[in-house]
C-alpha cells in the first residue's frame, strides 16, 4: 500500500530530541497512522500452541518510532562502552547492542501495567519502560541523578512506576521473581502479565557449556513455547502480543527470542573466545535490527536515507548531551550511605566502618 | 642456597617467578593457588575440579589456568550456571569418596548452594555417626571487589564459620594461599576457602619451603605477621594488608601494633589471639563484612571470656558498614574499612598513655 510522502515535513523539527522531555521514547511522533502490513523475517516455530501469523500490522509512525528508539539504544550502549574504558563506569557493565529489537518490540505489544523483569543487561529495557538517558548515565557513573541515586550501578536499574522491576545480578534469580510478579497480578485480578527475561544462562561462555538443551522454547515441556526471530522487532511485537493474550487465558508461555549481542558478555569479556569475528560481522550484515527497520522505512518510502541519517545523528547528540549532564551530577551525599536500608527502621542505629566515628539512625 | 624445585608438575609458565640468584622468589596469589591445585591433583587422582568456566575459559579469574589441558575433562569439569546443582553433585561425589574442589565464581553465588554446604556437607559426618565424611573444598573469591554493587560484595566468613562441621579458611599472602589450599584439599572435612579477588594479582615473597610440593600450613593456626607490644590487631584476607599499613603508621606515633593474620576463621585460633592480648592488653578486630554477629564479635567475646582481666581498654571493632554495599565510589569507600579507621581505633585503645617500660 503506497503512502504519500509526508516525510520531509514531519522529520524536520529535530528539536524534540534535545528537549528536557522525560523520554524520547514516545509513540506519538506525528505521522500518518495508516496501517501498513509487514511480514516477519521467518514464520514462528511453535511448541504446544498455534503460532501467530507472520503478518504484523504497523504504521509509519510506529516504524519511525522503532527506528528512533533503537538508534538511541544503540548509541547509548556504545557510549557506555567508551565511558567504561575511560573508567567513568566501574564494576560490571553488560551491554545490549544488537538486542534492541527485543526491548522495543516487547514494549510495543504491552502496557506499562504489564511488568518486565530482567537480569543485569538492563540498560535498554529501563529506557523502553520510560527511563531517561540522564538517569542511565548518571547511575552508571555513580551519581545522584541516577535512577537508583548512584547506589545500584549498571546491574540495578529499576522503574517501578513503569512496571520495570530490575535489574538483577544473580543469574537466573529474576525468573522466580518474575513468577512472583505474575502471581501477584493474578491474585490481584489485574488483567496484566509479567515478562520475565533471561539469557541462555549467559556468561562469557559458549552455549554448549552453559546449557544442556538449547531448544529453549521447548524447555518448559508442557508449557507452550514460541521461537521468535529476536532481531525482527515486528516478530517480537507479534509474539509478545500473542503471549500476553495466551498468558491471560491459559497461563505461562515461553518465548525464545533468537537475538544476538555484539559485545561480549560484559566489558571484561572480549566476546571472541567462543565465536569468530566473522560470525559477529555476519550477523551485523544480515540481521541487524536497526537495518531491518531502515530497509522497511526506505522501501515503504516513509523516509529518505538522509532523513534516517539525521535521526541517527540526533540520537547521537541526545546521548552526548545526556552524558554531559550526567557528568555534572554530583556524587551522592555521604548521608545516602544510610538511606533506604528499611522502609521502617524503628530508629535503630547503623554504623560505618568505625562504629564510633560514623553512625546514623535509621528512621 | 635455594633448594631446587623438584616437583615436575609445576609448569613454569604458570608461576610468576622472578629468579633472583639467592633472594626469595615472588609469586602472585593467583599462581600460588594454581600451583597448589596442580600439585594436589597430581598427587591424588581422586581430586577433581568443578565450577563455572574452570576449564575451557581457563578460570573466570584464571586460577585454574592450564589445568584442563593437563588433567583432561574428566577431572576439570565446566558446569552450567547452577550452583545448587553442581554443589550438590560435588557433595554427593565426596560422600562416595572423591575429593572435589568446587569453585564459586564468587561466594555471593554460594547462597544458591548454601543448603548443600550446610545441610548436605557440614552436618553429614555427625548425623551418620562417622559413616559419611565429606572431603570437599568450596573455594572462590569472597568479600568486596571494586564497584560491583550490593549483590556481589558480601563477605561470608561469619555465616559459614558459625556452622559446626565446616572449616573456614581465609588466606592472605601467597604462602597462605598455597599452604592453606593444600591443607584444605588434604583435609577430610568440608572446607570453605575464602579468597579475595583483589589479592589475586598481588605479589608476595615465597621461600623454597613454600614452593615445595609437600608444603602445607596447619588449619586452625593464626600467624603473627608483625610483632608488637601495645595493641593487638586481628584481621583476615585483604584486611591483613590494611592492618599492616596501619601498624606502620602507628609505629611512627610510638604505638607498636601486633598484627595477627587469622588464616583460619573456623577453627579460630583463640589461644594465639588471647596470648597476644595478654601481652598487649588492647585489641582491635578488623573485618570487611557486616559487623553484627561477625568474626570480630566472636573474637571480642573470646577475649572477654578468657582474658578479661588483661584488657586495659574496651575492644574496638572495625568492620564493613552496616548497609548493603553501595555502588557510587564515594559511598563504597565509606562502606569498607580504610587504613585510617584501623589507626583511629587503635589509638582509641591507647587513650591512656602508652605503658612505660617499667610496667612490662
Amino acid at each position: 500500500m503506497a503512502l504519500s510522502r509526508s516525510g520531509s515535513k514531519l522529520l524536520k523539527p529535530i528539536s524534540p530530541f534535545f528537549s528536557s522531555a522525560p523520554s524520547i521514547l514516545t509513540r506519538s511522533i506525528s505521522s500518518s497512522n495508516d496501517s501498513i502490513t509487514v511480514e516477519t523475517s521467518i514464520p514462528f516455530t511453535a511448541h504446544n500452541c498455534e503460532p501467530p501469523s507472520r503478518s504484523v500490522t504497523t504504521s509509519a509512525a510506529e516504524l519511525l518510532s522503532f527506528f528512533r528508539d533503537m538508534a538511541l539504544m544503540r548509541r547509548m550502549e556504545i557510549a557506555a562502552d567508551s565511558l567504561y574504558k575511560a573508567k567513568l563506569i566501574r564494576g560490571f557493565c553488560h551491554l545490549y547492542d544488537g538486542q534492541e529489537a527485543v526491548a522495543v518490540g516487547m514494549e510495543a505489544a504491552i502496557t506499562r501495567k504489564d511488568c518486565i523483569i530482567t537480569a543485569y543487561r538492563d540498560h535498554c529495557t529501563f529506557l523502553s519502560r520510560g527511563g531517561t538517558l540522564i538517569e542511565v548515565f548518571a547511575e552508571l557513573m555513580g551519581r545522584r541523578a541516577g535512577m537508583s541515586n548512584g547506589k545500584g550501578g549498571s546491574m540495578h536499574f529499576y522503574r517501578k512506576q513503569g512496571g520495570f522491576y530490575g535489574g538483577h545480578g544473580i543469574v537466573g534469580a529474576q525468573v522466580p521473581l518474575g513468577c512472583g510478579l505474575a502471581f501477584a497480578q493474578k491474585y490481584s485480578k489485574d488483567e496484566n502479565v509479567t515478562f520475565a527475561m533471561y539469557g541462555d544462562d549467559g556468561m562469557g561462555t559458549a552455549e554448549w557449556r552453559a546449557a544442556k538443551s538449547p531448544a529453549y522454547y521447548k524447555r518448559g515441556d508442557y508449557v507452550p513455547g514460541l521461537k521468535v526471530d529476536g532481531m525482527d522487532a515486528f516478530a517480537v511485537k507479534q509474539a509478545c502480543k500473542f503471549a500476553k493474550e495466551h498468558a491471560l487465558k491459559n497461563g505461562p508461555i515461553i518465548l525464545e527470542m533468537d537475538t544476538y549481542r555484539y559485545h561480549g558478555h560484559s566489558m571484561s569479556d572480549p566476546g571472541s573466545t567462543y565465536r569468530t569475528r566473522d560470525e559477529i560481522s555476519g550477523v551485523r550484515q544480515e540481521r541487524d535490527p536497526i537495518e531491518r527497520i531502515r530497509k522497511l522505512l526506505l522501501s515503504h518510502e516513509i523516509s529518505t536515507e538522509a532523513e534516517l541519517k539525521d535521526i541517527e545523528k540526533a540520537a547521537r547528540k541526545e546521548v552526548d548531551n545526556a552524558i554531559a549532564k550526567a557528568k555534572e551530577s554530583e556524587m551522592p551525599d555521604p548521608s545516602e550511605l544510610f538511606t533506604n536500608v528499611y522502609v521502617k527502621g524503628f530508629g535503630v542505629e547503623a554504623y560505618g566502618a568505625d562504629r564510633k566515628e560514623l553512625r546514623a539512625t535509621l528512621p | 642456597m635455594l633448594r631446587a624445585i623438584r616437583h615436575k608438575s609445576i609448569h613454569p609458565a604458570f608461576c610468576a617467578f622472578r629468579a633472583f640468584s639467592s633472594a626469595a622468589k615472588e609469586m602472585t596469589v593467583r599462581d600460588a593457588l594454581n600451583s597448589a591445585l596442580d600439585e594436589e591433583m597430581s598427587a591424588d587422582p581422586k581430586v577433581f575440579l568443578m565450577g563455572e568456566e574452570v576449564g575451557e575459559y581457563q578460570g573466570a579469574y584464571k586460577i585454574t589456568k592450564g589445568l584442563l589441558d593437563k588433567y583432561g575433562p574428566e577431572r576439570v569439569l565446566d558446569t552450567p550456571i547452577t550452583e545448587a546443582g553442581f554443589a550438590g553433585i560435588g557433595v554427593g561425589a565426596a560422600y562416595y569418596g572423591l575429593r572435589p574442589v568446587v569453585e564459586f565464581m564468587t561466594f555471593n553465588f554460594s547462597m544458591q548452594a548454601i543448603d548443600h554446604i550446610i545441610n548436605s556437607a557440614a552436618k553429614s559426618y555427625y548425623m551418620s555417626a562417622g559413616q559419611i565424611s565429606v572431603p570437599i573444598v568450596f573455594r572462590g573469591p569472597n568479600g568486596a571487589a571494586a564497584g560491583v554493587g550490593a549483590q556481589h560484595s558480601q563477605c561470608y566468613a561469619a555465616w559459614f564459620a558459625a556452622c559446626p562441621g565446616l572449616k573456614v579458611l581465609t588466606p592472605y599472602s601467597s604462602e597462605d594461599a598455597r599452604g592453606l589450599l593444600k591443607a584444605a584439599i588434604r583435609d577430610p572435612d568440608p572446607v570453605v576457602f575464602l579468597e579475595n579477588e583483589l589479592l589475586y594479582g598481588e605479589l608476595f615473597p615465597v621461600s623454597a619451603e613454600v614452593l615445595d610440593s609437600s608444603f602445607c600450613l596447619p588449619i586452625g593456626k593464626a600467624k603473627i605477621e608483625r610483632e608488637g607490644k601495645d595493641v593487638t590487631i586481628t584481621a583476615y584476607s585483604k584486611m591483613v594488608g590494611y592492618a599492616l599499613k596501619a601498624a606502620d603508621i602507628l609505629a611512627k606515633e610510638g604505638i607498636s601494633a601486633e598484627v595477627i593474620n587469622l588464616r583460619s576463621i573456623r577453627p579460630l585460633d583463640r589461644s594465639t589471639i588471647n596470648a597476644s592480648v595478654r601481652k598487649t592488653n588492647r585489641l582491635v578486630t578488623v573485618e570487611e563484612s557486616f559487623p553484627q554477629h561477625g568474626v570480630g564479635a566472636e573474637i571480642c567475646t573470646s577475649v572477654v571470656e578468657e582474658s578479661f582481666g588483661y584488657l586495659d581498654a574496651p575492644v574496638e571493632r572495625i568492620a564493613g558498614a552496616d548497609v548493603p554495599m553501595p555502588y557510587a565510589a564515594n559511598l563504597e569507600r565509606m562502606a569498607v574499612p580504610q587504613v585510617e579507621d584501623i589507626v583511629r581505633a587503635a589509638k582509641r585503645t591507647c587513650h591512656r598513655s602508652v605503658p612505660l617500660a617499667a610496667t612490662a
